[in-house]
């Protein structure tokens, strides 16, 4: 099988590499193409850039990250945020993203789905899914940056999300993200059990147990930023101690 | 920067990737569809992501499907990737129906076995044959052949479920399940070789 692995996520907003809680009360965290590169030398397995600023005027900021970034990184590259057309995936899949991550526009047109994935594959149709607890057990999905609920559940829209051509669900834990309490694992669960393509658990992370929590909770790679950013810990640390604790990543 | 490598876009494929990495090994890199042109290229690379059948539609317009064909029997340098290396065999499962190049006489499968599909990330290829080192490569695939394909190509294998030819390579012409573009060190060690001694 295939390794787990350990994605440092670059929110970059006109682009600069930003970090805040609940998407809110945004730092800057540095230059997107250093930081990818950074993380690259680190071990990391992927890098994934979302443009959290991305608006239909802002868009080709993406763009330029991505092709700024595709020149000297030899791993993959995974860039949302904004990306509202097939169009417009194409446009960031040529400057040298190798998925897109699709969000609010999938809620509102799932359709543009199956139009990715047809076109492109499913494995460059990445479902990104920003999840909010509403009773123990139940989730829904909320977009614009946590501001609007939609009433779907998660677990049913992953599960929509896939049959119509999505290729890895980034499974991102509104009430986690940014606090550092640790993944939600139960989201974890709910969705790795009720998808076949691999589940990417995101927000709130901090200590080594939360990765391998998450990991063994069926989370096929873990998502992280500020505690890359911040040095908390480095991508080969991460690694050394996952695989001291016997999951099988990419040394 | 050394002669242009001349990579076929099928279409569907993003080929960004390729091309950055074909020039941090100091070649760059031109777009065609043009037969003849792939017919006398010195290396020809076959990318591809997306569905088998589309690739096969934008090969068999215009004579694209010959031209490689012929250049793999030739021995001409020539990089197939991902869904090009799987439109080398005969047939595929996600697209019932479509024939393929044909030079591998097997049909391209979907994993099962209560995997993850599509396998997303890093394994470890073992080459059957020294010098070939085992390493790190990564895939992005939903579907993989399983069986040798043919008499003088020599393979390389991975795991994900069942074992799965990860690569096989026959003098100049190299055909990689995985993607080298986007495998770190050894994956650029790989497109140097053949980049460099034409050999794969």
């Amino acid at each position: 099988m295939s390794a787990r692995r350990i994605l440092p996520c670059l929110d970059v907003d006109a682009g600069r590499v930003v970090k805040g809680i609940r998407f809110q009360g945004l730092r800057d965290a540095g230059d997107p193409r250093e930081r990818a590169l950074l993380y690259q030398d680190q071990g990391a397995d992927e890098i994934v850039v979302l443009d959290v600023s991305a608006t239909p005027q802002g868009r080709d900021h993406g763009v330029e990250v991505t092709r700024r970034i595709r020149d000297a990184l030899s791993i993959p590259l995974t860039v949302g945020g904004g990306v509202r057309t097939a169009d417009d995936a194409a446009r960031l899949l040529d400057s040298g993203a190798d998925k897109v991550a699709l969000n609010t526009a999938a809620v509102l047109d799932p359709a543009l789905l199956d139009r990715l994935a047809a076109r492109f594959g499913a494995q460059c149709t990445i479902l990104a899914v920003d999840a909010r607890a509403t009773s123990p057990g139940r989730y829904e999905v909320v977009v614009r940056s946590g501001r609007d609920g939609t009433g779907r559940d998660v677990v049913d829209w992953t599960r929509e999300a896939t049959a119509r051509g999505a290729g890895e669900i980034l499974l991102t834990s509104w009430d986690r993200d940014g606090t550092r309490e640790g993944y939600d694992l139960d989201l974890i669960r709910a969705v790795a059990s009720a998808v076949e393509v691999p589940v990417i658990a995101s927000g709130g992370a901090d200590r080594i147990e939360h990765f391998r929590d998450a990991l063994d909770a069926g989370a096929d790679a873990v998502l992280a930023a500020s505690v890359f950013h911040d040095g908390n810990w480095t991508v080969s640390s991460v690694k050394q101690a996952l695989l001291a604790s016997g999951i099988e990543v990419r040394p | 920067m050394s002669a242009a490598v001349l990579v076929v876009p099928t279409g569907t494929a993003n080929l960004a990737s390729v091309e950055a990495a074909l020039a941090r090994a100091g070649h760059a890199a031109t777009r065609t569809v043009d037969p003849d042109a792939v017919r006398r290229a010195e290396r020809v690379v076959l990318p591809g992501v997306g569905t088998f059948a589309a690739a096969m539609d934008r090969l068999l317009r215009g004579g694209l499907a010959e031209a490689l064909v012929e250049r793999i029997a030739d021995d001409r340098p020539t990089l197939a990737i991902c869904v090009g290396m799987q439109v080398l065999a005969r047939a595929s499962e996600e697209s019932p129906g479509v024939d393929g190049l044909g030079v591998f006489p097997v049909t391209v499968r979907r994993f099962d076995g209560g995997v993850r599909v599509p396998q997303i990330g890093w394994n470890v290829i073992q080459p059957e044959d020294a010098p070939r080192e085992p390493g790190w490569v990564y895939f992005a695939n939903s579907y993989a052949m399983f069986d040798p394909p043919g008499d003088g190509w020599r393979l390389a294998w991975a795991t994900h479920g069942r074992r799965f030819v990860a690569a096989a390579s026959r003098g100049a012409v190299l055909a990689c399940q995985f993607h080298p573009e986007l495998s770190g060190r050894y994956g650029a060690d790989r497109i140097e070789r053949w980049l460099g001694r034409g050999a794969a």
